[in-house]
């Protein structure tokens, strides 16, 4: 199991993925936005998406946890 | 004169506007969100007024609770700055409803700039040259292949609402064009609610001078030089100059004279900027109208002696301007780099704690800037965090001054793209004034990697 963790604090803009998808190692998972910039968030294992975390719209902190793949 | 202006913005502009207030014996009134509660602007200004949670929404761009606020304290006018509520068509009309002065032009005239495809058609009929495109809003992805086709490849894909590059893409072949259209759409709706597109020719190798004027409520309109601001990241200047190191004084002359009739022919009041861009054999076409005061305006101060926050203030007030075109000489040489807090090779934003900050001071050195030692530089914002403004004599004079203080510019606890500026302003092709818009691809970037570790 690992945890994909935000880069950088920000507001969390999309989640590109449903609990229960199939995905591959650097695809997209979330997308971040921060000083008004867009930053894509890859998960660095493939997997099941176990868990996702967080909720569109959250304000979220350096390193908070943002979905579960298994 | 006003006797209390609310200034509806954050940061270096906040801070630009109460200084310029202060000298002229003005009041303001400061807003902010709860992040910013600690910030220079809220200690600055004569009152400052909490109105609500760092996301702009819920703060700088909460129309009413800002008219809450100018009603509250009798502020007699508002300046908008840039970016936030600066060109919102709807603000500008709910201050002006009110019975307070909007500093800057009519709402309609904003309105009829902001649509960046009606502003084409308008500029078309003032006989300012356009860049060969289309005219009305592209439906969906056939209809943009068949205009590129006919256009021919490569084109510019834009959103009509479109701002700091947000919607806009270079496409070099209809396969480009059909995976981009539609994102591109989508993101105009999303940022700014309106997802209409439109297609431009692409401009080889080009500059991006733009012309400042300012223009009475009496028909006087006086341009006051060009600003070149070729040199951009993610679409968004970082370094601006003036006078333009590329354009011929015939050049100059000819886009001062097609910024006039631009500015007459749509009833322009107030300080307003012409974006033009221009090609290698110095052909000039309209880009679009900037209805306020930009961030670069700086370098115009620097070379015409001008405090462009004063000409806005006593134009808004209803004054005549107190000169002509030809009285505003042009003198030196200046250049401004835009401080980001931000990776200086990848750019991605870099928000933290300012630990320490130490401005370099020098002769012909000017700072804006939004920060200092013990500054939380938080996500909510443009990344922007101030400017370094330098004069000289000459440009060669103002290049080795700007160096020099990049170089002794200290700021720790966040990654800034300073080491990014210092590459760019020392490179041999900088140096010459050979800035197009591909001056980072071409030779930042490629030799970027030891840069910022």
């Amino acid at each position: 199991m690992t945890i994909v963790k935000a880069s950088m604090a920000g507001t969390v803009w999309k989640i590109l993925v449903t609990e229960g998808e199939q995905v591959a190692a650097d695809q997209e998972v979330v997308i971040l936005e921060s000083m008004k910039m867009e930053i894509p968030i890859v998960t660095e294992e493939a997997g099941i998406v176990k868990r996702i975390i967080v909720a569109e719209g959250d304000f979220i902190n350096v390193d908070d946890d943002l979905l579960e793949i298994e | 004169m006003f006797k209390k202006v609310l200034i509806a913005n954050r940061g270096e502009i906040a801070r630009r506007i109460i200084r310029t207030c202060n000298r002229l014996g003005i009041e303001t009134v400061a807003i902010y969100s709860e992040a910013d509660a600690n910030s220079l602007h809220v200690k600055e200004a004569t009152e400052s007024f909490c109105i609500g949670k760092p996301p702009v929404a819920q703060s700088y761009l909460n129309i009413d609770a800002i008219l809450d606020v100018a009603k509250q304290t009798g502020a007699d006018a508002v300046h908008p700055g840039y970016g936030l509520l600066s060109e919102n068509a709807a603000f500008a009309k709910r201050v002006e409803e009110v019975g307070i002065t909007f500093i800057g032009p009519k709402s309609q005239v904003i309105q009829a700039m902001g649509s960046k495809l009606e502003a084409r058609k308008t500029m078309q009929q003032a006989g300012v040259p356009i860049v060969q495109g289309v005219n009305e809003p592209i439906e969906d992805t056939d209809e943009a292949a068949k205009i590129a086709e006919e256009i021919g490849f490569p084109v510019m894909l834009k959103a009509s609402a479109g701002g700091g590059g947000i919607g806009m893409q270079l496409v070099n072949n209809e396969e480009e064009l059909r995976k981009a259209f539609e994102g591109n759409q989508k993101r105009a709706q999303s940022f700014f609610g309106d997802g209409t597109m439109f297609i431009e020719k692409f401009i080889a190798e080009p500059h991006h001078v733009e012309v400042q004027v300012l223009a009475d409520e009496h028909g006087n309109v006086v341009p006051v030089y060009e600003r070149e601001c070729s040199i951009q990241r993610r679409n968004q200047k970082v370094v601006e100059e003036a006078p333009s190191p590329f354009i011929s004084e015939e050049t100059r002359k000819k886009m001062l004279d097609a910024a006039v009739d631009a500015a007459k022919h749509i009833g322009y009041t107030n300080a307003g900027t012409i974006e033009f861009l221009v090609d290698r054999n110095q052909n000039f076409y309209f880009l679009e109208m900037n209805t306020r005061l930009q961030v670069e305006h700086p370098v115009t101060e620097e070379i015409t002696g001008l405090d462009l926050v004063e000409q806005q203030l006593k134009v808004a007030n209803g004054e005549k301007l107190a000169f002509k075109r030809e009285d505003i000489q042009k003198k030196g040489h200046a250049i401004e780099v835009r401080i980001y807090a931000e990776h200086p090779v990848t750019f991605f934003p870099s928000p933290g704690k300012i630990t320490k900050l130490v401005l370099p001071e020098g002769e012909g050195i000017r700072h804006e800037v939004a920060v200092e030692t013990g500054s939380d530089v938080t996500p909510f914002y443009d990344p922007m965090i101030g400017k370094l403004v330098v004069y000289g004599a000459t440009r060669n004079e103002a290049c080795v001054r700007l160096a020099d203080a990049l170089s002794n510019y200290v700021i720790e606890g966040i990654k800034t793209n300073i080491p990014m500026l210092l590459e760019t302003v020392t490179h041999e092709q900088f140096l010459k004034g050979i800035t197009t818009t591909k001056f980072v691809e071409e030779y930042y970037l490629p030799n970027a990697t030891s840069v910022g570790k």
